[in-house]
C-alpha cells in the first residue's frame, strides 16, 4: 500500500492541492523550485520591510509634532514587526534569519527598490504612507490568498495592522494641502517624486516579468503585476483629487470602455538604474543595515555567553 | 538573532474564553526574554491577554508522511461532525 | 501664595517632568532601526513611545494651566536650550547599547520609585499620570535590569562596555536626588516627590543589581548639575535643532 511516489506524481498531487485552493504547509512535500520561489519572495518582502524602516526612520527625530512623532515611531516599529513576521514565516522553510541577512548583504537577495529614494522633506512621510504603503497594501491584500500557509497568515496579520499606515500618510498630505503655499508645494513635490517609483513597485509588465507565470500557476502570486498596478492607479486618482493634488502623469485619463484609468509609460530605464545600484540611497541603505548588524554583534554574543553561564550554574546546582 | 538565540513559537489568547493561537515566532535567549519580546512584537495593539512561548525545538510535530495514518481514520466518521445531521430549519441553530 | 502662583509653580514642575520624559524618549527613539536585533529594536521603540506619551501628558497639563493657544507642542518645539529643565543625564547622546541600557537601568530604578510616590500627590492630574507611568516603569525596569545582568555577566567585552558606561553616567546621578526651592516647596505641600528621600532605596537596589551583574560601583569623585536651572551640556542644543527643525523652518503652521 505504501509505494514510494515518483517526483512527477508528487508534483501532480502538489498542484492538485494548490488548484483546490488548499494551503501548502512547511512540512509538505513541495517542488524545489516552489520552495526557492516562495523563499525568494518572502525574504525579499522581509528585507523590504526592514530596509523600509530607514527612509521613514530618517524623520523620527524631526517629526513636527509630538503626535506625529508617536505615529511615525509606531509605524516604523510596525515595519520592523512585519519584517519579523516575514522572517519568521520564511524560517519555516529552513533558512535562518542570519542566512537571509547574509544574502542581503552580499547582494543575492533584494529589497524593494523604492527604498533607495531619499526622504528629503516632511511631506515625504505623507507620500510614503499614502502611496508606498498604499501600493504595498494592494499587493499584500492579494497575497493574503497566497498558497504558502505561513506567508498567507503573515499577510493577514500584516494587512490588519497596516491599514493605519496608509491613512496616516494620507492625513499628513491632507493637512499639508490645507496649509500654507509652502506646505502645498512640499506635498505636491513629494507626490511628484514618489508617484512613479510607487508605480514601479509592482514590478515589470506581465510580459516582461521573469517570475509571474510560474508564480501564478503555483498561486504564490494571486494577481499579476499589471492587474495590481491598475488597481493602485484607480484608487489613487480620486484620493489625490479630493485634497487637490495633481498626479504627475499627463497621460492619465479615465477610459470608459475599460472601466479603468489609462496611464503613461513608466520610465523603466530609471527603474533599472536604481535596481542596479544607481539610486540616491542604495549604498547608504546597505551600509546602515550592515553597520547595525555589526554593532549589535557584541550584544548578541553577550546574550549567548550569559545564557551559557546561567546553564552551567544550574547544572552545578543540580549536581 | 538566529546565529545566537533560540527560536520560540508564540501563541496568544486574544481574549478570555478563547484558545491560545499560534501567531508566529521570534528569537530570544530564554523563555523569559521570549515572553517579553512576544509582548513587544506580537501584542503592540493589545491583541492578547495571555501569551505562551515554546522553544520551537520542543515541539513534536506529526510528519506529513504519517498524515494518512494519523488523520484518515477520522475521515470515515462523519457522524462526529455536527453538519452530519440535517435538522429542520426551526431547530437548526442547535 | 495666591492660587495663580501655586498653579504656575505646579506648571513648572509638570514641564520639568515633561522635559525629562521627552528628552529621554527622543534619545530612545534614535534607536528605532538601529537595534542590535529586530526583537530588541521593537522593544526599545515601545519604551520610547511610553516616554514620549508621558511627556505629552505632562505638557498637556502645563498647557491646561497656561491656557490660550498653548499646547503640548508649545513646550517641545518652541523653547530654546535655556528653557529646558530636564535632568542632564537624559540629554547625553545614546552612545552604544551598553550606555543606553545603563542609563535606562539607573533611571528606571529611579522612575519606578518616583512614580510610585507621585501616585500619592495631592495634585490629581500628576497622580493620574503617575498611575499610568508606574505600570510602564515596572516593565521598563524588568527589561533594563535583565540587560544589566546579561551585559555585566556576559562576555569580557560587554562587561567592559557596561562598566565604562556606568562610570560615564555616574556623575550625573547626584543631580537626580537634589531638590531646589521650587521642588522642595511642592514636596512640602505633598504635591511633588521628595526625590532626595529616594536616594537610599535607589542605592540599595542599584548595588544589589551591580553585584549580581559583577559590576563595580563607580567612584563618587565627580558630579555635574544644572539641568533644572536650564544649564545644559552642548548635546541638548543639537538635539533640539533636530527635534524642532520643521517648526522652526515653517513657523506657525499646522502639521
Amino acid at each position: 500500500m505504501t509505494r514510494v511516489l515518483t517526483e512527477a506524481e508528487l508534483e501532480e498531487k502538489f498542484q492538485a492541492r494548490i488548484d483546490a485552493e488548499e494551503k501548502i504547509e512547511p512540512k509538505d512535500w513541495m517542488p524545489d523550485k516552489y520552495r526557492k520561489n516562495v523563499l525568494r519572495q518572502m525574504s525579499q518582502h522581509a528585507h523590504s520591510e526592514v530596509i523600509g524602516m530607514q527612509p521613514e526612520g530618517n524623520w523620527i527625530t524631526r517629526a513636527p509634532t509630538l503626535h506625529r512623532k508617536c505615529i511615525l515611531l509606531a509605524k516604523v516599529q510596525d515595519e520592523g514587526g512585519h519584517g519579523l513576521y516575514l522572517y519568521s514565516a520564511a524560517e519555516t522553510l529552513g533558512t535562518s534569519r542570519e542566512e537571509m541577512n547574509d544574502a542581503l548583504h552580499d547582494g543575492r537577495a533584494k529589497y524593494a527598490s523604492i527604498f533607495n529614494y531619499p526622504t528629503v522633506t516632511w511631506a515625504d512621510m505623507g507620500a510614503i504612507g499614502w502611496l508606498v504603503d498604499g501600493a504595498a497594501i494592494v499587493n499584500q491584500v492579494s497575497l493574503q490568498r497566497t498558497s504558502y500557509g505561513p506567508y498567507s497568515r503573515g499577510m493577514v496579520r500584516i494587512c490588519k495592522e497596516e491599514s493605519f499606515h496608509q491613512r496616516q500618510g494620507y492625513h499628513i498630505m491632507m493637512v499639508l494641502m490645507r496649509g500654507s503655499d509652502e506646505q502645498k508645494n512640499m506635498a505636491q513635490d513629494a507626490l511628484n517624486r514618489f508617484w512613479w517609483p510607487s508605480m514601479m513597485m509592482f514590478g515589470p509588465h506581465d510580459t516582461e516579468s521573469a517570475h509571474t507565470a510560474q508564480s501564478m500557476k503555483w498561486k504564490i502570486k494571486r494577481q499579476t503585476n499589471d492587474e495590481l498596478r491598475q488597481k493602485f492607479v484607480d484608487q489613487s486618482v480620486k484620493q489625490a483629487e479630493v485634497i487637490g493634488l495633481k498626479i504627475p502623469d499627463p497621460d492619465l485619463k479615465w477610459n470608459e470602455e475599460r472601466g479603468h484609468y489609462d496611464f503613461g509609460e513608466i520610465d523603466w530605464e530609471e527603474f533599472k538604474q536604481v535596481v542596479n545600484g544607481n539610486g540616491l540611497c542604495n549604498r547608504q541603505r546597505m551600509a546602515h543595515h550592515i553597520k547595525a548588524q555589526e554593532e549589535g554583534k557584541w550584544v548578541r554574543d553577550a546574550i549567548t555567553a550569559y545564557e551559557e553561564k546561567k546553564r552551567q550554574r544550574a547544572d552545578q546546582a543540580a549536581a | 538573532m538566529s546565529d545566537h538565540m533560540k527560536l520560540y513559537e508564540v501563541f496568544l489568547r486574544s481574549k478570555r474564553g478563547l484558545d491560545h493561537k499560534h501567531v508566529g515566532s521570534l528569537h530570544a535567549e530564554d523563555a523569559q526574554q521570549a515572553l517579553e519580546y512576544a509582548r513587544d512584537v506580537y501584542t503592540r495593539r493589545s491583541e492578547g491577554v495571555s501569551i505562551w512561548v515554546v522553544n520551537s525545538s520542543d515541539i513534536v510535530a506529526s510528519q506529513e508522511d504519517d498524515c494518512e495514518s494519523f488523520y484518515d481514520p477520522h475521515d470515515d466518521k462523519p457522524y462526529r461532525h455536527a453538519t452530519h445531521y440535517q435538522l429542520p430549519d426551526e431547530v437548526n441553530n442547535m | 501664595m495666591t492660587d495663580n502662583n501655586a498653579k504656575e509653580i505646579i506648571k513648572q514642575y509638570a514641564i520639568r517632568l515633561g522635559d525629562d520624559a521627552l528628552v529621554q524618549g527622543h534619545r530612545l527613539s534614535e534607536w528605532c532601526r538601529n537595534g542590535p536585533f529586530l526583537e530588541e529594536d521593537l522593544a526599545l521603540t515601545n519604551v520610547a513611545l511610553d516616554f514620549i506619551g508621558r511627556a505629552r501628558m505632562f505638557y498637556s497639563y502645563a498647557a491646561d494651566i497656561d491656557g490660550g493657544d498653548y499646547s503640548e507642542d508649545s513646550y517641545a518645539y518652541q523653547r530654546d536650550c535655556r528653557d529646558f529643565t530636564n535632568l542632564l543625564i537624559h540629554e547625553l547622546p545614546g552612545g552604544d547599547f551598553a550606555f543606553t541600557m545603563a542609563r535606562q537601568y539607573l533611571m528606571d530604578e529611579y522612575s519606578l520609585m518616583f512614580m510610585e510616590r507621585l501616585c500619592d500627590s495631592s495634585d490629581e492630574t500628576l497622580a493620574a499620570v503617575a498611575a499610568k507611568s508606574v505600570k510602564e516603569s515596572r516593565y521598563h525596569l524588568r527589561r533594563s535590569r535583565d540587560w544589566m545582568l546579561r551585559l555585566g555577566d556576559g562576555t569580557q567585552e560587554s562587561h567592559k562596555r557596561l562598566q565604562k558606561a556606568l562610570g560615564d553616567l555616574w556623575g550625573y546621578m547626584p543631580e537626580v536626588f537634589e531638590l531646589d526651592d521650587l521642588e522642595q516647596g511642592l514636596a512640602d505641600q505633598g504635591i511633588a516627590v521628595d526625590s532626595a528621600a529616594l536616594k537610599g532605596g535607589w542605592e540599595k537596589a542599584v548595588r544589589a543589581t551591580f553585584s549580581e551583574a559583577t559590576i563595580d560601583v563607580p567612584a563618587d569623585d565627580w558630579s555635574v548639575r544644572g539641568g533644572r536651572q536650564g544649564m545644559h551640556t552642548e548635546y541638548l542644543g543639537h538635539m533640539l535643532s533636530d527635534l524642532q527643525f520643521v517648526q522652526r523652518a515653517y513657523p506657525g503652521q499646522e502639521w
